[in-house]
């Protein structure tokens, strides 16, 4: 383990982007930053900017207008950068896999780290997730 | 032709059902005009829903919004129930109810949480969202889930609430009340918050009227109107409640409406888990005829209208939905013209359309070469508050 994986996986800074969801994965995202699960003990807070951040919480079923604005975010994120894929429809599109406006899952746009399963996946395993993400931060694992 | 200096504003809006995005033209501080467009974050839920039988399109139309994943499907059950006259046993209705009002409780509590971010008081946000969750428990409890219920069903619902859960619900919901009658005091007793919202983003009783706005955007404007008392559906037709309703049309009077809507919620939870008849939750209809049918609920935002066509085969022809937020977005270019910019994002709150658009602001001001993101927006209008504060000499 180096300095810099140390580093990180103590204070994963993120940052949110929807694209194309039903709201319930932001709120929980919320929720989780919020008194009763509050994920900000574990060091983990929204910034503002991509640029900023280290890691990428993806939600919603990337539909078309998205995929061109998810590719520039990962492009405008530092590296090591890790994503997140939230919820049924970040995993593989939930529902809107049949729709027209929804062509690929988001682990074709962008190399996607940890999926986060449900619908809306639950603030214990949204925190179960992110427990994930800083072993695999901690193992020195790119993804 | 002279160049105004823009805000663009979205398109994506991770809170909204409809996320849009809107062009705010300014000149210096002041709002000139505001271009609105919708239409992004577009999934195709109609035609999905036409591809898919009666029975699986709810679970389609649950996931339209994630705030309201109660109305839309009751929205649509009532729409299919139209259709073929089926009628919903007495305690299915009943259950509908009290789903419903949960779910506008967690709306709104989530709505003064949110208003509370952007006024710069980030106690309230943290208080409005940890007050919310004994509802989402009580969510959990009944449904199994804390958002997306999957309740309903054509012709009743698809759980009964157990012997059990009354009493849970009853001891959690006098909890939500003593922390909602503490939040009522903090927000509506607040000076600065009654110098930051009171005569802010005013909408006239008249313009609510021409704009079609619903919900609490009209109800805050003096328009009596409520689907639950106009054209009742579930069991709000047998229980004693009222519709709030204020004169002033202000972002503080729209905050009065929800934070008053939700003690009626209250009242109508225990009235309906008092009242509640033993018997069948399920009507199980067989075939759904050919024809029309529409269903109307009232969601916390306003009325929400669904459109079903069926031919007689077990999928819809034709699915039309029109959430309340389509209403009420064209009344923010109303009621932003004139302000100032700090004080855009809560008349763009005021409406409830779920602000993370604001998360995506922008200010580009050419003369003074200024870029400004959400943040910056946020903070300008965190700023008013503290200056607000200073002048009035509140620590």
């Amino acid at each position: 383990m180096g300095i810099k994986e140390k580093i990180l996986s103590r204070s994963i800074y993120v940052f949110h982007v929807s694209s194309g969801s039903c709201n319930n994965c932001d709120i929980e995202l919320l929720d989780c930053l919020t008194p009763r699960y509050d994920i900000e003990r574990f060091g983990i807070v929204l910034v503002g900017s991509v640029r900023h951040a280290d890691a990428l919480f993806c939600t919603g079923s990337t539909n078309r207008l998205c995929v061109p604005r998810i590719k520039k975010l990962y492009e405008q994120m530092p590296k090591p950068g890790f994503i997140v894929a939230w919820g049924a429809c970040g995993s593989s599109r939930g529902l809107f896999k049949d729709s027209y406006n929804t062509d690929r899952p988001l682990d074709e746009v962008i190399p996607v780290d940890i999926y986060i399963p449900g619908c809306p996946p639950k603030p214990e395993a949204i925190i179960a997730g992110l427990v994930k993400l800083k072993e695999k931060i901690l193992a020195g694992k790119k993804g | 032709m002279s160049y105004k200096p823009t805000i663009p504003i979205g398109p994506y809006h991770p809170l909204q059902e409809e996320p849009e995005f809107y062009k705010l033209v300014v000149d210096g501080e002041k709002v000139v005009d505001v271009d609105v467009r919708i239409g992004w974050n577009h999934r195709g839920i109609e035609k999905i829903s036409e591809s898919k039988s009666f029975d699986q399109s709810i679970f389609i139309v649950e996931r339209i919004c994630g705030i309201c994943s109660s109305s839309h499907p009751i929205t649509c059950v009532q729409a299919v129930e139209d259709i073929a006259g089926i009628e919903v046993p007495e305690r299915a209705l009943y259950i509908r109810s009290i789903i419903q009002e949960l779910e506008r409780l967690h709306s709104h509590m989530l709505w003064v949480g949110l208003a509370g971010h952007f006024l710069g008081y980030n106690t309230v946000f943290m208080w409005g969202w940890k007050y919310r969750e004994p509802i989402c428990d009580i969510m959990e409890t009944v449904t199994g889930n804390r958002q997306n219920y999957a309740m309903l069903k054509v012709g009743g619902v698809r759980r009964d609430i157990e012997k059990e859960h009354v009493s849970y619900i009853l001891t959690r919901l006098d909890e939500f009340l003593r922390q909602l009658d503490l939040l009522k005091g903090a927000v509506l007793d607040d000076p600065v918050i009654h110098a930051r919202l009171k005569g802010v983003g005013i909408l006239t009783k008249e313009k609510a009227v021409d704009y079609a706005a619903l919900g609490p955007t009209a109800r805050a404007s003096g328009v009596d109107i409520d689907v639950r008392r106009d054209h009742p559906y579930a069991a709000y037709d047998r229980i004693k409640w009222n519709v709030i309703t204020q004169s002033e049309g202000d972002v503080f009077a729209k905050t009065v409406v929800r934070i008053l809507e939700m003690y009626e919620s209250v009242s109508i939870i225990r009235q309906c888990l008092d009242d509640m008849p033993k018997g069948p939750i399920d009507s199980k209809p067989k075939d759904i005829p050919p024809g029309e049918g529409i269903g109307q609920v009232e969601a916390p935002r306003g009325e929400c209208i669904h459109y079903i066509k069926s031919d007689g085969t077990n999928s819809p022809v034709r699915h039309k939905v029109r959430a309340p937020t389509y209403m009420n977005f064209p009344t923010f270019r109303e009621t932003v013209i004139g302000q100032t910019v700090s004080d855009a994002t809560i008349i763009l709150a005021a409406i409830d359309p779920c602000y993370c658009c604001t998360e995506r602001m922008l200010v580009v001001d050419t003369e003074d070469k200024d870029l400004m993101n959400a943040q910056g927006l946020i903070r300008l209008s965190q700023e008013k508050t503290r200056r607000l504060k200073d002048e009035m000499g509140i620590k």
